[in-house]
């Protein structure tokens, strides 16, 4: 079980308002830069461009090219200039575009900015924002659709937040680039242009506090980024058979509120996990075997995991589609948890 | 310090007019692929990304038309340019920007993955630089095996400041491999000028570092790159090592797909000083003025080429989806 960090109070929501995911991302960096000077952008077409994703739009105009900075594409080096400048006290976010990209900068992420204080003994930190886009449904293929977030996870001395929607993306990115540690913020492409109401002032979500986004009696449906929209649409769907669904999102799988997802175990004593990335090795097995050291006794039923074949992502609309679970598979899953006993 | 060679003291100086007619189909082909993508694109046909190569055609044509069949080259996420000149087919083309699983990538890969074994087309790539090593790496199995193919390497700009780059150089040049290095400098890495991300003006001066000879040419001039890939490829092929070909070229299209400049990173005049250059305009004129060609030959040429690319295209809209109960094709061998 992995610890929470301490959770600052929410501010609660003054004015309704609803805001995209990635304006809401873009309004929490541009607050956390406001907030501490220290906090600076560098990436790719991040500055001028404002991002590919418009991630990053407006930044330079109010910041300047002190805190925004367009680099080569050169990613070992980016994220080593984000993790020096972190062990100099500085507050980096770098930005890696599309998720796939990491292939080419894993050692600094994983051997260095992740180990960093480990080796120094304690005596300096990190607190490196890495932020990117990652997951399928654009067509974009095998080497611009991953979901690694289980390579990342495993790692110790890294953070992975995972926003499933507008709101959590301000808090997540807020408490990302406070946190004193190398944290990874995987934006999903998917839900970019979705909306939530998104309070306008600043906002931390702790890392490590999972949100209970639906509370219901029959099944737990613990969901990662993206599948929390897919889980509520199929406990829409399970309603209006009369089963009620509970839905967890982590938010945050590194560290992972365990507690929460127990609690929900014992009063639903079913379990199902689902991810968009790969279902072998991925977060569902570490969840599932969790939930099965600490509260097997409440089950009804065995975890069960949904998650992409073990295949590369594909390309052509017909195969991504059957390759992303969806609200189908995930009431599917539910109604064979509950056929069981 | 490795030299620099100049093309023009060479005896290749001249091309043949059978060369200029084949090079002037080869840019052709990639013209109408890449004019009628974009046109499908923009009509919603085509899922995923589309990175145009319209403009930087003298390029593939050029260096393709120094090649062999089994000579082997590895491309871009810009790669339409390159697969065509090496023969690709425009039906599995077209058909893998659809999706279906008659493309050549059973629809698997789309645009940014099309390979074609059987044409030495070792495969765009999604992941800037990534094909630099791999290109090493089939320049080192020509040579293992004792067969005098030679590897091929495209890349932008931007892709030099990638660490693979570098190793890739690096390794190629102390293991004097049969390898030549196309950077294909169109000015940008996406939205970045080549100054926002390195401060040399020729990025062939990167070669020196290796200790690989280079070359510039004006990669708007077809027979000059033409002449230069000849050179280089003669040089690899005969066991002289790698050898890097600068070709200074221009994309006339957005980064990705057709439109969309939503943030002026160049201006109008820049963009028309250069399709005021249009690589397939200039070997034309030529062509006709140096008697190699008349207009009604060339016009013939498209007249076909459109032919062509309607039929393949309709063979892509007519080819079968690919089965959802194959997704697990090909993840592994055997
Ligand atoms: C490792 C990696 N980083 C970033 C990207 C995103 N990206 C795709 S194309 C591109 C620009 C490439 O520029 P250049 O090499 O000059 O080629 P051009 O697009 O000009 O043909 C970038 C940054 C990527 N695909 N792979």
């Amino acid at each position: 079980m992995t610890t929470t960090t301490e959770a600052p109070a929410l501010t609660p929501v003054a004015a309704p308002r609803k805001l995209s995911y990635v304006k809401a991302f873009n309004e929490g960096l541009a607050q956390a830069m406001r907030e501490d000077e220290n906090v600076f952008v560098a990436g790719e077409d991040v500055a001028g461009y404002g991002g590919v994703f418009r991630m990053f739009d407006n930044l330079l105009d109010e910041f300047g090219p002190r805190r925004m900075i367009d680099t080569p594409i050169s990613e070992a080096a980016l994220v080593g200039l984000g993790v020096g400048a972190a062990a100099r006290g500085l507050r980096p976010v770098v930005d890696l575009m599309f998720m796939d990209f990491i292939g080419v900068c894993l050692d600094q992420i994983v051997n260095q900015a992740a180990k960093m204080k480990y080796m120094f003994g304690g005596a300096l930190s990190v607190p490196l924002t890495i932020t990117t886009a990652s997951g399928a449904g654009l067509g974009a293929a095998a080497q611009h659709s991953q979901s690694l977030e289980a390579w990342l996870a495993h790692v110790p001395g890294l953070k992975v937040v995972m926003p499933s929607d507008a709101y959590t993306a301000k808090g997540l990115t807020v408490s990302a680039i406070r946190d004193d540690n190398p944290v990874v913020i995987m934006l999903n492409k998917v839900l970019l242009g979705s909306t939530s109401e998104v309070p306008e002032e600043i906002y931390g979500i702790p890392l490590g506090q999972a949100h209970t986004a639906r509370h219901g009696s029959d099944v737990t449906v613990i969901a990662l980024g993206r599948m929390v929209g897919e889980a509520l649409a199929a406990a829409e769907e399970l309603a209006a058979e009369g089963v009620e669904i509970e839905v967890i999102d982590p938010r945050s799988v590194q560290p992972l509120d365990t507690e929460t997802m127990f609690a929900s175990v014992r009063r639903t004593n079913r379990v199902l996990v689902v991810h968009e990335a790969v279902t072998f090795g991925g977060l569902g097995a570490e969840i599932a075997a969790q939930i099965q050291d600490s509260v097997f006794d409440y089950l009804d039923a065995p975890v069960l995991r949904i998650g992409a074949p073990f295949s590369p992502v594909p390309f052509s609309p017909v195969l991504e589609n059957a390759y992303v679970p969806d609200r189908a598979r995930i009431a599917q899953g539910c109604r064979r948890l509950l056929e069981r006993s | 310090m490795a030299q620099r060679v100049s093309t023009a003291s060479k005896k290749s100086t001249q091309v043949s007019a059978r060369v200029i007619k084949n090079l002037h189909e080869r840019m052709v082909r990639i013209r109408l692929f890449e004019t009628e993508a974009g046109k499908l694109m923009e009509a919603g046909k085509l899922p995923g990304f589309l990175h145009l190569y319209v403009g930087q055609e003298a390029v593939a044509a050029g260096v393709m038309a120094a090649l062999r069949d089994d000579d082997q080259i590895t491309s871009t996420h810009r790669g339409h340019g390159h697969a065509v000149a090496k023969g690709v087919g425009f039906r599995e083309m077209y058909a893998e920007l659809y999706g279906r699983v008659t493309g050549a990538c059973l629809g698997r890969g789309g645009s940014m993955h099309i390979n074609d074994l059987t044409r030495g087309m070792l495969g765009a790539n999604g992941i800037v630089g990534a094909g630099v090593p791999i290109a090493v790496g089939a320049a080192f199995a020509a040579r293992y095996k004792g067969e005098d193919n030679v590897a091929v390497t495209f890349f932008g700009d931007g892709a030099t400041n990638i660490g693979a780059w570098h190793e890739g150089a690096n390794m190629a040049a102390i293991l004097g491999l049969p390898v030549v290095f196309v950077c294909e400098n169109n000015g940008y890495a996406e939205f970045t000028p080549q100054s926002g991300h390195m401060l040399l003006t020729d990025v062939a001066d990167r070669a020196a570092a290796y200790g690989m000879p280079s070359v510039i040419v004006d990669g708007m001039d077809a027979a000059a790159v033409h002449r230069a890939a000849v050179e280089a490829v003669e040089r690899a092929r005969s066991g002289a090592g790698p050898m890097m070909i600068e070709a200074k070229t221009y994309r006339f299209f957005d980064h990705q797909g057709v439109k969309g400049l939503r943030h002026p990173y160049r201006s109008d005049e820049e963009v028309a000083q250069w399709k005021a250059r249009d690589p397939i305009d200039l070997l034309e004129v030529r062509a006709v003025a140096d008697g190699i060609a008349t207009r009604a030959e060339l016009d013939d040429v498209w007249q076909r080429t459109r032919d062509e690319i309607a039929e393949a295209i309709a063979y892509a809209e007519a080819s079968p989806l690919p089965d959802p109960a194959d997704l697990l094709l090909n993840v592994y061998s055997g």
